[in-house]
């Protein structure tokens, strides 16, 4: 049995402790928002959240995690799709087929939550995740529009 | 020779059998009868397009598969736009393969490929909403006993000025049912257009920013397995044998299934303990025939072809060879285009469920028919016991249209468990070993030059694969693959050559190589345009003339091909030098319907490329969103630009080399560039835009490579080349 932590509530899960983080919550849990890509942490379609950082966790064994540590996943970023990111992704219609935006927006958020007004150059070096449609244009500019209605958000 | 071939020629003898084949022209039947006799009872279905609920929603049937290309948006726009709903109230679903055929396919072809979704079927489901319209009038028109023609409509509300009565479609929705459609309606001309033609947010985007849309990665079913599956890598090898033995025990584990005589599934409670003992079951493969073939001997091969006397003519005018004997001064170039795999997000993926009476399957698909073929002739079942429920794509691009392989396997294990949900998911390193490849060819281009920098005669010979020849043989002409010409032939609609020749040959050497080839996201026009576009700036560098007034002189009888690239060029400002240490290219082509064109603006600096800005400039006719166009022009760069730049499958022993996605490079944020669209529709046709503009931006990034560096990129990618 392992314990974690995910989106606030404690899960109780019996697994192989070697299990990825990635299956634990498809497969486990039912919550597949996040996903698989790749397997082995290039793509970043299974990116989430550990204690606010952005997390391949097609490679995180669940026995590496703790019940203290918060992970987060695209279904627990916001109750209702109102986190800045997803408002952002919204407004400029991002997605194309989609596969790869929960993990793409995992990224954005976990971005954002540690430097609030990236550059251009932080965006390029800090995401990359794989979106084979193209979306990249749009990521970029939906990054920038939610840095941009936080920091309104915090003045007004 | 292959897997992928056997199954789709099977497929290609049933599907003609049970679909009645893949005709483009086929009747829809709007008379009532049709939709009385097969609409279910209690679903105010006005005719197979529309079903308008009490609740005022419109629901409209879409039948191409959404992949990410907006076409259930744009497909809607182009019903709800004569239909005169309210756009607010609309909503789409896919009807079934199985549907269709139980309707005399009323809803036509469901497949989705060849940037085909919109300029196949803008007439057919234009008429679908313009006759409900006239059904809903008519309806509320008996109902007030007023004649029709005196009744409007607008959002969805009709009313009757002459009493001041009105109406809505949701009142009026079940009466209309039992209306006789109009024998005839007149469409909207486009500059009458509302809902069509607006850059609409997409209908789809909500559920993807929560985790909410549903792949078939993602389905979960009662008591479903789970499988994970290994076939051959090596083409045309088989299962010499594996010992199920050894994993038997393992947590979770089921069966050890082989499929086939090609691959081995595991099947387990969850996929990660199927896929945990697939990697430990010990298989041996039988290598099979073409051990020995690698992408050096594929080389040797292609090459053998570029000066080979056998050759399919593409393309003639005058006479080119004789031209070229003659001419006094020639230039020359050989080019070369590796092979691709789709490398969708979600790797493929389907769910069966299998009895002796019945199979169902739960698929991402481009072609939902393909699929129940496919299921059908897995399951040994007739089609009309067989049913194949669409799933949003992760991503399609080719590589779920024509090839239903994982179809196959999933109903092959699904029989081995009758009753039970069986999801097959293919891990990455399956996905890359068993792509259904973008073909491989060299190009050698021959023109002469006259005194002036006039083209006299170009010789542009092609050497490599077919995808016809073993994907669709029934489409071969006199044995010769015409999709080999793309962009290369002259008056066509489809892809016309653009440049005036006095002397032009355009010839195909045909030399397939054992590898399954396939439609890759704009097939053929990819290497196409970079062979010629590539080499005219050959031309006009060694004329000495810049290369927009060199094309300009090639191009007067090509107005919409010249009209593309002379704004494509204004907008990265050609007649004006770029910024310092930039610099810029070309290129332009027609294909899929549409003309387009790029500029691409670049630095090289210590050896390394990076591609600031491209303007693009698409005419496809008429366009019904121009946000997804947009969309789609951005989205086709990066996976053009992802080939050129990174993109290579290698073969070596037999397989594939290439296993993931670092060996498989594909581009990422940080080689991004700026896009700028323009879209500037001339009206008069319809033409695609999924793919086309793939084309102009790896032709455009390597002239401006030129300008920068000296250096001529004949052989891609561009990761093989030191641009220092």
């Amino acid at each position: 049995m392992v314990r974690l932590t995910i989106n606030g509530a404690t899960r109780d899960v019996d697994v192989d402790p070697e299990t990825p983080l990635l299956w634990v919550l498809r497969e486990q849990l039912g919550m597949t928002g996040t996903k698989y890509g790749c397997g082995v942490a290039l793509c970043g379609a299974c990116t989430v959240h550990v204690d606010g950082v952005a997390t391949r966790s097609c490679v995180l064994p669940v026995s590496a995690l703790t019940p203290e540590q918060a992970i987060v996943t695209i279904e627990g970023l916001s109750p209702d799709g109102s986190h800045p990111v997803q408002q952002a992704w919204l407004e400029l219609d991002v997605p194309q087929c989609g596969y790869c935006q929960p993990g793409m927006i995992m990224a954005a958020a976990g971005l954002l939550a540690g430097n609030p007004n990236p550059t251009d150059d932080d965006i390029s070096a800090e995401i990359t995740n794989i979106c084979r449609c193209g979306t990249y244009n749009r990521v970029r500019a939906a990054i920038k529009l939610a840095a941009a209605d936080s920091d309104a958000t915090q003045n007004g | 020779m292959t897997r992928v071939q056997l199954s789709r020629r099977h497929f290609v003898a049933s599907s003609a059998a049970a679909l009645g084949g893949f005709s483009l022209g086929f009747h829809v039947p709007f008379h009532a009868k049709a939709a009385a006799d097969a609409a279910p009872a209690g679903i105010p279905e006005i005719n197979a397009w529309v079903v308008i609920h009490p609740d005022e929603t419109v629901v409209v049937r879409v039948a191409r598969s959404e992949m990410g290309q907006g076409t259930l948006t744009g497909l809607a726009q182009l019903v709800a736009e004569e239909l005169e709903c309210d756009w607010g109230n609309v909503t789409t679903e896919y009807p079934t393969p199985g549907q269709n055929i139980a309707r005399d396919r009323v809803w036509g072809s469901f497949s989705t490929g060849g940037s085909r979704g919109i300029r196949d079927s803008h007439d057919y489901v234009r008429r679908g909403g313009a006759v409900a319209r006239e059904m809903l009038i008519a309806a509320a028109a008996a109902e007030w006993g007023v004649p029709a023609a005196e009744c409007q409509v607008d959002k969805g509300v009709i009313s009757h000025p002459g009493s001041g009565r009105t109406t809505t479609y949701g009142k009026v929705a079940q009466a209309a049912t039992t209306m006789s459609p109009p024998a005839e309606v007149q469409l909207k001309d486009p500059k009458d257009w509302k809902i069509a033609g607006q850059p609409l947010p997409r209908l789809d985007t909500r559920d993807k920013l929560t985790g909410k849309q549903v792949y078939g990665a993602d389905l979960v079913m009662p008591s479903m397995v789970n499988a994970a599956i290994k076939a051959c890598p090596y083409f045309g090898g088989r299962i010499a044998s594996f010992d199920a033995q050894a994993v038997t025990g393992m947590p979770g584990v089921q069966r050890v299934i082989q499929v086939d005589d090609t691959a081995v599934a595991v099947v387990a409670a969850t996929w990660w303990q199927a896929r945990t003992a697939l990697d430990a079951l010990p298989i041996t493969w039988d290598e099979g025939p073409n051990r020995d073939v690698s992408s050096a001997s594929i080389q040797v091969m292609l090459e053998e072809g570029l000066d080979a006397p056998d050759a399919f003519i593409g393309t003639e005018a005058g006479d080119a060879r004789a031209a070229l004997a003659g001419a006094t001064r020639t230039v020359s170039a050989v080019y070369a285009f590796p092979y691709q795999n789709h490398a969708t997000m979600e790797p493929m993926n389907a769910t069966a469920v299998w009895t002796p009476e019945r199979c169902e399957v739960w698929v991402p698909t481009q072609n939902g028919e393909s699929s129940l073929a496919v299921a059908a002739e897995a399951a040994e079942l007739p089609v009309g016991q067989c049913e194949v429920h669409k799933i949003h794509l992760g991503g399609g691009f080719g590589r779920r249209g024509n090839f239903q392989d994982y179809v196959r396997q999933v109903v092959r294990i699904a029989r081995e468990l009758p009753g039970t949900p069986v999801k097959l998911l293919w891990t990455r390193e399956e996905d890359m070993l068993h792509g259904a490849y973008h073909p491989t060819t060299r190009c050698k281009l021959t023109a002469s030059l006259g005194p002036d920098g006039q083209v006299d005669a170009l010789h542009m010979r092609i050497s490599g694969q077919s995808i016809l020849a073993s994907v669709r043989p029934e489409g071969m002409v006199g044995g010769k693959d015409p999709v080999v010409f793309q962009g290369l032939t002259a008056d066509n609609p489809e892809g016309s050559f653009g440049y005036t020749v006095p002397n032009l040959l355009i010839d195909h050497a045909m030399r397939n190589p054992p590898v399954p080839p396939g439609f890759w996201r704009g097939v053929n026009l990819n290497q196409n345009a970079i062979y010629v576009e590539c080499f005219i700036d050959e031309l006009a560098h060694a004329a000495g003339i810049e290369p927009l007034a060199f094309r300009r002189r090639l191009m007067a009888n090509h107005p919409r091909h010249l009209a593309v690239l002379e704004a494509a060029a204004n907008g990265i400002g050609w007649s004006e030098p770029p910024p310092a240490g930039r610099h810029r290219g070309l290129a332009q082509i027609m294909g899929f319907g549409s003309y387009v064109a790029a500029a691409a603006e670049v630095s090289v600096t210590g050896g390394q490329l990076r591609i600031h800005r491209i303007v693009a400039a698409t005419d496809p006719g008429h366009v019904v969103n121009p946000a997804q166009v947009e969309r789609q022009v951005e989205g086709s760069f990066v996976y053009g630009l992802s080939a050129a730049l990174f993109g290579e499958c290698t073969v070596s022993g037999g397989r594939m080399e290439q296993e993931n996605f670092d060996s498989y490079q594909v581009m990422l944020m940080d080689s991004m560039p700026a896009v700028e669209t323009i879209i500037m529709p001339s009206g008069g046709f319809w033409g695609g835009v999924g793919e086309p503009t793939i084309a102009v931006a790896a032709p455009a990034v390597l002239n401006a490579i030129f300008a920068a560096t000296g250096k001529r990129i004949r052989t891609l990618p561009l990761k093989n080349h030191d641009l220092a």
